[in-house]
């Protein structure tokens, strides 16, 4: 069956639906979705969590989960249909003609065969090379996505390349057959920003140069801007809009889009909150006339005034055994966190930005007593936390310090209520004088984070991503702690979500005059949040400096470095919107 | 990879010396060795005696020490009741129950690890289910009770298969095998099935769970999205990748299949080390019973340090020089 269009698209999808049948009914994941790439083009679908994003790239390559199933619709590879062929007429168009790259390439490649190995039985598995010739040709296409070394290095096992290394020998086999189109699902997600826009950079010239069409399946506004030539945005399985991206980015049309670009974090500007996103649904806000200034969680506070600094680390050294001997010559050591010292004022947000296994986290394992420090101080609130001997003489400063966690999925017990999760630090640090008092102190608690008291009875998976977030702030607000820790609170959430949380910690930090420190590698959310902020790499702080200075005026290199990889939307108006 | 073996060498060592001081103790604890040696008509001077010569005065670490050498040699004194070195009893027994633990584990794997792969690529066939519905038979069902339902079936009612013994055996030096006789054959498949059963089902549930849980992993995905072959993914891929844990839970089950032997032994009055152990307890044989506990560990031991060593070779992640290019 051929297209009856002068010009034939690489691919056409022309009404899509997708449904997954369910005990109560049928879920549609997709409907009336009609796509078309061009060689060369690539097309990104962008869209938050649910939104269908996945599905589409699923069910052009036939592999849906069962039990989903494409039940209207065509889809047209150069003309040839390819929807509902069968097994074995499937396999040879993926890989051979469409080639899929996934999200996480720590776990995209099979850890127990090497390099080699993986490459040689896809290229043979679809072209008809020999041994010597199939391994010419992984050597050539490791050397074409840029991994150094190829002839040495394609004998080696995955776990013996970093993430970003991994990513190219992905992208080298799902290029093995000379695909002409290529679906990369969130293909960038799980890597470092700088390592991000180097495979961005790898794609757009793979594209361009191979003439290969790409879908890129993203929740991120910034990769889309930096990427694609037209971009569909998609909303509960719909295409609500679709257009070049540089319509899409300052021109929106629909609501949803407008929203969604809104609730971007800005790169380029402080806005004192995030902008409501009006459009998305079940968006929790918090009731009106909560007065906290007056309110038992407020109160507390008074009895401690302090002038100096609230925290306070001098030349901390984190050092972790990796390899044990008998032999001390012998040992290996990582140290995390190299001689690291700054202070936080009381009231004040200070972030501290920095790749993976830079030592962000490890700083708040520290500040927390999680780790013991191998050297320097940490004092908070003028007591030296290192020189504590017991767990009972921490215990008053535990209290005091809060931590949310950047997984809402595993940080909550699954098998406790929320009631119970937020009221068991108050039975824990005796801050209640009954059981009633905390029940009391636990509805309010649900109330302040927008969630409302019909939440305590239900248990956390009852609840979406964003909630749960919530959840964890009412369990750390629990303790009536002075000083909260957030651990890239954010970066599991999508973006209009993001901006409902990060609006109510921006809130409860002023109302409540918390002292925060603010850990994430995104540094637009690092310039909304925070007051002042630490640059780290490989364990060692290189620059602190307040917000708006560091944007403006960076000092080190490195930090020059991370703020020309931030997506910029070059180009690109960023429509206004009321805040 | 040295070090890492050496490690295990000392670990092991230090498994046996305590297993041996287990043993050892046996002697001190359970009844009085000259007792158990001499009649009743034996003198109380010559009772003194013979305990001044068989160093029975001597101070404990002595005592072990001078068990423990002996017992590296293999050497574990005169059996009380047979009057006969010990050594040479477990000899004669051990080939009986090494053939047949290793026949069962070998039926265990052979078909408890297809069934295992077939249950967990065709889930809904109602052959799976079958196997399903069959292993929990296998699982809830005790050994003896199995061993005494075939003996009934396939023993007294059809009267195809002997019901007790091993048959004709044939020397080949100092091992004794039943494996080359027609009745040696036909002696060991009923006590063969009934040890290997429980293993079989537990080995499917595991390998169909664990490649299950592998199924589900990105890289099954993505090799499916490079299209290749159903069976390249199920066999080279999810296959490879479940046996890493397999492995592991296999080899320790080949040890507990051969300290386990001695229900189905004595089921089946099979001539082995098992039965041997069992009238041991029944006649406080110590010797017999100290060399057991000591040949069982050293068993475990020997097995695990096989399955570490196996697991370096299958999963690249614990090649110790993993430090490439980073």
């Amino acid at each position: 069956m051929k297209a009856d269009v002068e010009k034939e698209s690489l691919l056409t999808i022309e009404g899509m639906r997708v449904e997954f049948p369910s005990r109560r009914g049928h879920v549609v994941a997709v409907e009336r979705l009609d796509l078309t790439v061009e060689p060369g083009e690539i097309l990104g679908i962008v869209g938050e969590s649910g939104a269908g994003k996945s599905t589409i790239g699923n069910a052009v390559i036939g592999l849906l989960e069962p039990p989903g199933e494409m039940t209207e619709g065509t889809i047209l590879l150069k003309g040839d249909r390819i929807d509902h062929l069968d097994d074995a007429a499937q396999r040879k168009i993926r890989g051979a003609r469409i080639g899929m790259i996934f999200q996480d390439p720590l776990t995209s490649l099979d850890p127990l065969q090497t390099i080699e190995r993986q490459l040689v039985d896809t290229i043979q598995r679809h072209l008809n090379l020999g041994e010597a010739e199939a391994r010419s040709r992984a050597v050539d296409l490791l050397d074409q996505v840029g991994i150094p070394d190829p002839a040495v290095r394609i004998a080696q096992y995955p776990h013996q390349f970093s993430g970003g290394m991994r990513q190219r020998v992905v992208i080298a086999l799902a290029l093995c057959a000379d695909p002409e189109m290529v679906i990369a699902d969130e293909p960038t997600t799980a890597l470092d920003v700088s390592v991000q826009a180097q495979i961005l950079d790898l794609m757009k010239a793979l594209c361009r140069d191979r003439q290969v069409g790409m879908i890129l399946i993203t929740h991120d506004m910034g990769v889309i801007s930096e990427t694609a030539d037209r971009v569909a945005v998609m909303y509960r399985g719909r295409v609500v809009e679709t257009g070049t991206t540089q319509q899409i980015m300052s021109k929106p049309n629909h609501d949803y889009t407008k929203s969604l670009i809104s609730a971007v974090p800005r790169p380029d500007k402080r806005l004192k909150r995030f902008p409501l996103v009006t459009y998305i649904e079940d968006a929790e806000e918090r009731p009106e006339g909560l007065n906290l200034a007056t309110h038992w969680l407020g109160k507390v506070r008074e009895e401690h005034k302090l002038t100096g600094n609230l925290v306070e680390l001098k030349d901390a050294h984190m050092r972790f055994i990796t390899r044990h001997s008998l032999f001390p010559s012998r040992r290996l050591f990582l140290d995390a966190v190299k001689d690291v010292s700054f202070a936080i004022q009381p009231g004040e947000v200070f972030g501290l930005v920095g790749e993976s296994g830079s030592g962000k986290s490890t700083i708040a394992r520290m500040i927390t007593g999680i780790y013991k420090p191998s050297g320097g101080t940490i004092t908070f609130d003028g007591t030296d936390m290192t020189a504590l001997e017991s767990r009972a003489a921490a215990a008053p400063f535990r209290r005091q310090m809060q931590m949310i966690f950047q997984d809402p999925f595993s940080s909550l017990n699954p098998r406790m209520r929320v009631e119970d999760i937020i009221e068991e630090p108050i039975h824990f640090h005796k801050m209640a004088y009954d059981r009633q008092e905390a029940t009391q102190i636990m509805h309010d608690l649900l109330d302040v984070v927008g969630l409302g008291s019909q939440a305590a009875r239900k248990f956390p998976h009852e609840f979406s991503g964003g909630q749960r977030q919530r959840i964890s702030i009412a369990r750390a607000l629990a303790t009536r702690p002075r000083f909260l820790i957030c651990d890239e609170p954010t970066s599991a959430l999508d973006v209009s979500i993001q901006a409902q949380v990060l609006n109510l910690l921006k809130d409860l930090q002023s109302e409540l005059n918390l002292t925060m420190l603010f850990i994430s590698h995104d540094l637009p959310v690092i310039r909304q949040v925070c007051d002042r902020v630490g640059v780290m790499r490989h364990g060692k702080l290189l620059e602190v400096a307040p917000t708006e200075t560091l944007f403006t005026d960076p000092q080190h290199d490195y930090t020059k470095h991370l703020l020309k990889l931030m997506p910029k939307f070059r180009g690109f108006r960023m429509p206004e919107l009321e805040t | 990879m040295l070090t890492f073996i050496a490690k295990r060498l000392v670990q092991s060592i230090l498994v046996m010396l305590t297993v041996g001081l287990i043993a050892f103790s046996l002697f001190r604890y359970v009844g009085d060795p000259i007792n158990n040696m001499v009649g009743q008509d034996t003198s109380l001077e010559e009772r003194v005696e013979l305990k001044e010569k068989l160093g029975l005065n001597d101070g404990f670490l002595l005592q072990f020490g001078r068990f423990a050498v002996n017992a590296a040699q293999g050497n574990f004194g005169f059996s009380y009741q047979h009057r006969r070195p010990v050594s040479d009893l477990i000899a004669e027994r051990l080939p009986a129950t090494l053939e047949l633990s290793l026949v069962s584990a070998f039926l265990a794997m052979a078909i408890g690890i297809p069934m295992g792969v077939y249950t967990a690529i065709r889930r809904n066939s109602w052959l799976s289910h079958s196997f399903m519905t069959l292993s929990l038979v296998g699982i809830s069902l005790p050994t003896f009770l199995i061993g005494i339902l075939l003996i009934l079936l396939f023993g007294v009612v059809l009267r195809w298969l002997p019901t007790f013994g091993r048959g004709d055996v044939v020397q080949l030096g100092w091992w004794s095998t039943g494996l080359l006789t027609a009745s040696g054959l036909k002696s060991l498949i009923m006590p063969a099935i009934t040890l290997a059963l429980f293993q079989m089902t537990l080995i499917m549930r595991l390998v169909r769970s664990e490649m299950l849980e592998v199924m589900r992993t990105d890289f099954v995905k993505f090799a499916r999205a490079r299209g290749l072959a159903e069976r390249y993914v199920n066999f080279v891929v999810a296959l490879k990748n479940t046996m890493v844990p397999v492995i592991t839970i296999t080899g320790l089950q080949l040890g507990s299949i051969i300290a386990f032997a001695i229900i189905t032994e004595s089921v089946f009055q099979w001539p082995g080390m098992g039965l041997l152990f069992i009238q041991a307890v029944g006649n406080v044989d110590i010797p017999i019973m100290a060399a057991y506990l000591v040949l069982i560990a050293f068993f475990f031991v020997v097995i695990n340090l096989i399955v570490d060593m196996l697991y370096v070779v299958v999963d690249p992640r614990l090649r110790v020089d993993s430090a490439g290019g980073h």
